[in-house]
């Protein structure tokens, strides 16, 4: 979060800056906000979430619980019978009522952060493209490509070693996603052709391309079985390591450890290379980068490209790691790459932010899936759509930070009225 | 007209923001049918002092008086129901409406409060126009009329709302010479009528011909109130800034070397491919400054660009000592030795989202030391950034402040430190002293001529005639893309404001 929290101006230069633009009002509590925005993004969300649980007739206490519980995040807390431990530390916290829950915990937990290491990728993908002042609205395709690819290396050269093979396997998808990436900022840097259109546009290729390769008669249909439209497996040297929980039950495989990688290496690459110095300064403002001597549209690319990069990651290593194959089905109702962009909005295009916002909606989507979710305490059917519905609700919220800033001024003025001196303090 | 009741009058008004007092203890009062001007350096507390009589800000402390009566105006609805108009500097017009619908825009004459009688609202305006002589076609649409007619429509708009008090906050800014003498007719038709106005600006020759009193602020507080009378520039600029101020450059004579920069028969068309820059012939020699007079929108943006690699000529050749630049990238133009103060520091001259430290780096963060290998050294940045600002007294924060919070003459000064500090051999300065106070603009013109003596070619383009003409030691005027006229640096403005618009097309400068 390099820029995250600017205070304002030391003002003894200019008052009159105190009367800025709106626009440059929101873009002051954007950056002001740093942390609380978003946090108050997700309590909302999931308050209104919870005003629409209540709406069917369930407990919304009851169902938050068991989403909470279903994302295995009580794996932190030891759960007695009437108090829950605080992690880390040798204090309790008493209930009055029974906090004991299953044993699940772990399971649960590794399924999560299965499903949070594809998101950290999808949404440094969106977020990368952002700092660059573009909207890729591509990581779904990307990740396709990644994932394409990754299938047909790993179930190809099944007599390389484990290590080259894995390697082979995550450079090519990756290449491949950066290609599919860069193919849109290649066109906005050329012809101007919006990236939000094209990125859609190649979207459709990817599904449409994995649904006729791994259909039936398809090119990389499985070769036993012709008859489901299904990759071959990937061979068993092209697997990710699991580093916890059983195999056959979906581990957590090695790949969280590329994801937070490469949450470090686009903090590094933003803020620490004359790469991401140009992409900042073509993301603020492309006139003065132009100015300063710096190629925008060479910057459109490879921000693209390192987007695409990133999804691409992101499909390989969800193959290499779980999946281990491919099917149209899968290709078709895959959204990862689409929940990246509410990832990257709701991390404010930080690394930081991103890694935070994808544990959240992975906790979200795990918890909320209908093996996890008790249905005695909420329809499974229903149960889906309580993940969609908040993450609608944070894009929603997001796109009306207008909104949430508009209530912490309110709340800022409100102070203002009561004493000024008090509030002075305040916008720092 | 001494014995006449304020109509407004502000006591002891108070405003502090956190950390600065915006207004001091302000006494102001304005008279019936008199211009008041309020001058002052940017942030001296003008446009505070000014929001608070609108109803954007309340006073901490302190009253507001109109005709003798206290008022408390809780916003700037209220403040026009009290006879208060305020042009702003950016018009708040509806480009593709009419003069008419803009005029009555809000406040629109009705059949039975849904449909517009447009019988009506042309007649109450053209009322307006006869009372006040003003000459505006009432159907025009705004993006058709000028810069100078849209403000007039402005002051129509609060005249049709019945103001008395007309606040114009730095009006001139945005008009060019003959613009700006019709306002001052216009000013002294609207206070024989009654009406009294608040002229904000910071450029004192102007306040001296239109005002009858003139009030000073400096740092939050009023310095002194004085009739016209008796006021001088140096007087004034002594008051705004708190200390001596050199008005007229001092320079020595120049001493000219070689041509450095060469420009030959250059045609650049301009973003809709209309040809801007029509065969532009000229040099600018080692230590002088070649200024470049101009009314806007004769093709200064388009030549500028051009030079600096930002836009590809048509045709024609720019060298750069000896080397052919004409269709160098913006980062060759760099490397060749360039430097380039830009007409717009917000769109062009500062990343405003970048800190200080990181927009003084924005040419150059990708050579030794600034960078090594494509890895950036952040401390480097702030080392050198630290230096620049202490030597370009930067005042308004550190090397990690955002550009986009320091004030418009320490933004300028931030700008200049880069493209000074680069060591450039040919200056190219587009407008370097717009929107600042006298005490910037005397820095950026010390600035300039330094790098002069130097023994670097400045370009001086500029829309200011008096700073083309103190400045520069050769004037050519650019007038619809070409250059028609050459002129030493003793010509009068009335020579040169003729030029510039097309009075006399002489002999092409070679």
């Amino acid at each position: 979060m390099s820029e995250a929290a600017t205070p304002p101006p030391p003002l003894e230069s200019d008052p009159e800056s105190y009367a800025p633009s709106v626009a440059k009002r929101l873009a002051f509590y954007q950056r002001a906000g740093g942390i609380i925005t978003p946090f108050l993004t997700a309590v909302f969300a999931f308050f209104m979430g919870g005003v629409v649980v209540a709406a069917t007739g369930h407990n919304p206490g009851a169902v938050y619980k068991a989403v909470f519980e279903g994302a295995g995040l009580n794996w932190f807390f030891h759960f007695g019978n009437y108090h829950i431990d605080i992690p880390f530390t040798n204090h309790q916290v008493w209930f009055w009522w029974n906090t004991s829950t299953n044993t699940t915990a772990a399971y649960n937990l590794t399924q999560t952060l299965l499903t949070t290491t594809p998101l950290i990728l999808t949404g440094l993908a969106v977020a990368f493209a952002f700092r660059c002042g573009l909207f890729n609205i591509g990581g779904q395709g990307q990740y396709l490509v990644g994932a394409i690819v990754g299938v047909y290396v790993g179930s190809r050269f099944v007599d390389m070693a484990h290590i080259p093979h894995v390697l082979l396997a995550i450079a090519l998808a990756s290449l491949a996603g950066a290609v599919w990436g860069g193919i849109a900022g290649f066109l906005k840097a050329t012809v101007g052709a919006h990236e939000v259109i094209t990125t859609i546009m190649l979207n459709w290729i990817a599904y449409w391309g994995g649904s006729y390769f791994f259909g039936r008669g398809g090119p990389l249909q499985n070769h036993q079985d012709v008859s489901i439209p299904i990759s071959d497996d990937i061979a068993k040297g092209a697997h990710l390591s699991p580093i916890w929980g059983n195999p056959a039950l979906q581990a957590l495989h090695s790949g969280i450890f590329i994801a937070i990688g490469a949450l470090i290496a686009f903090y590094i690459i933003l803020n620490r290379t004359t790469l991401g110095y140009e992409v900042r300064a073509v993301g603020f403002n492309p006139e003065a980068a132009r100015y300063g001597g710096i190629s925008v549209g060479r910057n459109f690319v490879i921000a693209m490209g390192i987007s695409g990069l990133f999804a691409g990651l992101a499909g390989v290593i969800d193959i290499l790691g779980w999946q281990f194959r491919l099917g149209v089905l899968d290709v078709q109702v895959s959204n990862i790459g689409f929940i990246g962009i509410a990832v990257a909005l709701l991390g404010r295009n930080t690394a930081v932010g991103v890694g935070l916002a994808a544990l959240l909606f992975g906790a979200l989507l795990t918890g909320t899936s209908t093996r996890s979710l008790d249905p005695n305490i909420f329809p499974p059917q229903l149960a889906g759509n309580l993940a969609l519905m908040i993450q609608a609700l944070v894009l929603l919220f997001v796109g009306a930070d207008l909104l949430i800033i508009y209530i912490w001024q309110a709340r800022k003025k409100l102070r203002l009225t009561r004493g000024g001196a008090k509030a002075a303090e305040e916008p720092a | 007209m001494n014995e006449t009741p304020p109509v407004l009058e502000l006591r002891g008004i108070t405003k502090q923001f956190p950390g600065v007092l915006a207004n001091d203890h302000i006494d102001f009062d304005l008279r019936r049918g008199e211009v008041h001007a309020l001058l002052g350096e940017n942030g001296a507390g003008k446009s505070t002092l000014m929001s608070i009589l609108y109803g954007l800000y309340t006073a901490d402390s302190g009253q507001i008086l109109m005709n003798g009566k206290p008022v408390t105006i809780s916003s700037p609805k209220h403040a026009i129901e009290l006879g208060i108009g305020m042009v702003h500097q950016h018009f708040m017009l509806i480009p593709v409406m009419t003069v008419t619908e803009n005029i009555v825009l809000a406040q629109e004459p009705t059949h039975a409060g849904v449909l517009l009688d447009e019988k009506a609202a042309e007649k109450r305006v053209a009322d307006v126009a006869r009372t006040f002589n003003f000459a505006v076609d009432p159907h025009a649409r705004i993006q058709d009329i000028t810069v100078g007619q849209q403000q007039r429509v402005e002051i129509m708009k609060a005249l049709y709302r019945n103001a008395d008090i007309v606040i114009l906050d730095e009006p001139t800014a945005v008009l060019t010479p003959q613009e700006a003498n019709e306002l001052f007719e216009i000013l002294r038709t609207l206070t024989r009528e009654g009406i009294s106005v608040i002229f904000i600006s910071h450029k004192l020759n102007e306040v001296l011909e239109i005002a009858d009193r003139i009030s000073v602020l400096r740092r939050g507080k009023l310095v002194e109130t004085i009739p016209r009378e008796g006021a001088t520039e140096a007087g004034l600029a002594r008051s705004m800034v708190g200390r001596e101020v050199l008005l007229r450059v001092e320079k020595k004579p120049a001493q000219p070397g070689e041509p450095l920069l060469q420009v030959d028969d250059l045609v650049v068309r301009d973003d809709r491919g209309l040809e801007a820059v029509r065969g532009v012939t000229f040099d600018v020699r080692t230590g002088e400054i070649v200024g470049i007079a101009g009314v806007d929108g004769n093709g200064q943006s388009e030549l500028i660009d051009a030079l600096t690699g930002l836009r590809h000529p048509a045709s024609g050749r720019i060298v750069i000592a000896g080397r052919d630049l004409s269709n160098a990238t913006a980062r060759q133009a760099l490397d060749a030795g360039m430097g380039h103060i830009p007409e717009d520091r917000h769109r062009r001259g500062l990343v405003l989202d970048f800190n200080l430290a990181e927009n003084l780096v924005l040419h150059d963060y990708g050579k030794e030391p600034f960078s090594y290998l494509g890895w950036v050294n952040p401390r480097r940045w702030l080392r050198w950034a630290r230096g620049l600002l202490t030597e370009f007294d930067v005042r308004g924060g550190g090397p990690t402040t955002r550009g986009g919070s320091l004030s418009g003459g320490n933004q300028q000064k931030v700008v200049v430190a880069r493209e000074v500090s680069r060591d450039p051999s040919v200056l190219i300065a587009a407008q370097p002293t717009r929107g600042l106070d006298v005490g910037a603009i005397e820095f950026v013109h010390r600035r300039l001529v330094e790098q002069r003596d130097a023994g670097k070619a400045v370009l001086l383009v500029s829309l200011e005639l008096e700073e083309i003409v103190s400045l520069s030691d050769r004037i050519l005027v650019l007038y619809e893309g070409r250059i028609v006229a050459e002129f030493p640096p003793d010509v009068s403005e009335e020579e040169l404001g003729f030029a510039m618009v097309g009075g006399r097309r002489s002999e092409e400068a070679a």
